[in-house]
């Protein structure tokens, strides 16, 4: 018995060793890494607004200058569970154009991340799928890499065309789906919609609450890109 | 099995005892991520290192742990390895990444890595250890490529597309359409394609050992039959 017991001690105590190598291996890595970890991903992040709204015409940090979604409204973007911000782009302190994170949640393959560049007259400054897993050649034409169709949404907005006509062809809409895959662009154009509708209920609070922000504008080196 | 040559490793891991094509280990990621030449090439060199390192440690360690407490040790080793990967991954190659998603930290799932520890590092000397993981990395690394070029040819119609995502800007233009844009093979590019294309490459492995075999029978063949004939000459006479 004393045996056993000083062996579990032992082996015990070598593994504790282990664990605490391999925690500080880790810790260093993780710390070594960290930066440009969030380089990286801010990198991306702000590729993609930036697609939406290109440098020319906005001066602020868009990934910066957020608003927060309002939780009544997180269905209606199908960010049930997480939530997001609206990032504001402004021509000087003015607010020109708003940009908001969505999700088709009814894609072929579960969620599509979109995100829905909105100018402040109400009509679409663009739509980019930030993340999808839809069938590659068939549904993935949703992704600007893989067809232009998303572009398709370009100055669209809730009255052109007509509510009603906000599906795809199949459905008696004005959207093109691809040859062979209806459900996913189905699922991109009702969420665009939505998006629409939901920017158009929360437009009023959402310009306010930006324009009691201070804007936050580009880093130095940025700001040289357009004067 | 301690002096085993290190032309042996190289040629068990490689070709022999290939991690994907005899073992059959690692099966998920080598069907699930291998659309393309970057994305296999991401998982491979990714699956490779951990494997290197893993290998390497453990048998570093392989005299100082006790009989009960090696599995578990093992798996922390590996776990670290795959984390600090990932975390590498994530600094250098973000979006390609994102792309592998879940296939980078399920590496320390890879019946491979643990496999390998078990039959071969906890055995073995440090440098044996470290060749052995990064042949086994490699075999299992060049079919993944292999299977990743033959379907991306197939199902796309391109070779070495988004190769930027793991080079960098200076690889932004390598993408080489081989029959003209708008080709796609669908059957290629989805699961089932895969599963068709790791078939077919084992079964070329199997051709191709057997006819070495062969051909090696074939040059042993004229001393056997010699003796046989004098053999049969002798119960005649």
């Amino acid at each position: 018995m004393a045996r056993l017991g000083k062996s579990i001690g032992f082996n015990s105590v070598v593994l504790g060793i282990f664990a605490l190598i391999t925690a500080a291996v880790l810790a260093t890595t993780y710390l070594g890494t960290k930066d440009r970890i969030t380089a990286a991903q801010r990198e991306v992040a702000k590729r993609a607004l930036l697609e939406i709204i290109p440098l020319t015409r906005h001066t602020n940090d868009l990934l910066l200058d957020t608003v927060p979604v309002p939780a009544n409204y997180w269905h209606t973007l199908g960010i049930d569970n997480e939530g997001g911000e609206v990032n504001i782009a402004r021509q000087g302190d003015e607010p020109i154009a708003v940009i908001i994170p969505a999700v088709a949640p009814d894609g072929y393959n579960g969620d599509i991340r979109l995100i829905v560049g909105i100018n402040i007259d109400g009509s679409l400054a663009g739509v980019r799928v930030v993340s999808h897993h839809e069938t590659p050649g068939l549904g993935d034409k949703v992704d600007l890499k893989k067809s232009n169709w998303v572009l398709g949404f370009n100055g669209k907005s809730l009255v052109n065309p007509a509510p009603e006509l906000w599906k795809v062809k199949k459905d008696k809409g004005a959207f093109d789906q691809f040859t062979g895959a209806t459900i996913t662009p189905r699922a991109v154009v009702q969420q665009v919609y939505k998006t629409l509708k939901y920017y158009n209920e929360d437009r009023a609070r959402l310009l306010k609450a930006a324009r009691q922000r201070p804007t936050i504008n580009h880093q130095a080196n940025e700001e040289s890109d357009h004067g | 099995m301690a002096d085993i040559s290190y032309r042996e490793i190289a040629h068990n891991g490689l070709w022999k005892n290939n991690p994907a094509l005899v073992q059959l280990l690692g099966l998920c990621p080598l069907l699930a991520v291998t659309g393309s030449v970057v994305n296999a090439l991401g998982l491979g060199l990714a699956t490779m290192l951990v494997l290197a390192a893993s290998n390497t440690a453990i048998s570093m360690i392989r005299n100082h742990v006790s009989e009960a407490v090696k599995i578990p040790a093992f798996v922390m080793i590996i776990a670290s390895f795959t984390t600090c990967t990932e975390l590498l991954m994530q600094a250098f190659t973000y979006e390609l990444y994102t792309i592998l998603g879940i296939f980078i930290p399920l590496i320390v799932t890879n019946c491979i890595i643990l496999g390998r520890a078990e039959a071969f590092a906890c055995k073995n000397t440090v440098v044996a250890s470290a060749l052995d993981g990064f042949m086994m990395g490699s075999g299992f690394g060049l079919v993944l490529l292999l299977i990743g070029t033959i379907r991306e040819i197939l199902g796309n119609g391109t070779l070495f597309a988004n190769m930027h995502l793991l080079f960098g800007p200076m690889a932004e233009n390598w993408t080489l359409h081989l029959f003209g844009e708008g080709y796609g093979f669908l059957i290629a590019v989805l699961p089932p394609g895969a599963f068709l294309v790791a078939g077919m490459l084992i079964a070329l492995k199997n051709i191709i050992d057997k006819r070495i075999e062969t051909r090696r029978a074939a040059k042993q063949a004229p001393v056997t039959t010699g003796s046989k004939r004098v053999r049969t000459t002798g119960a005649i006479s």
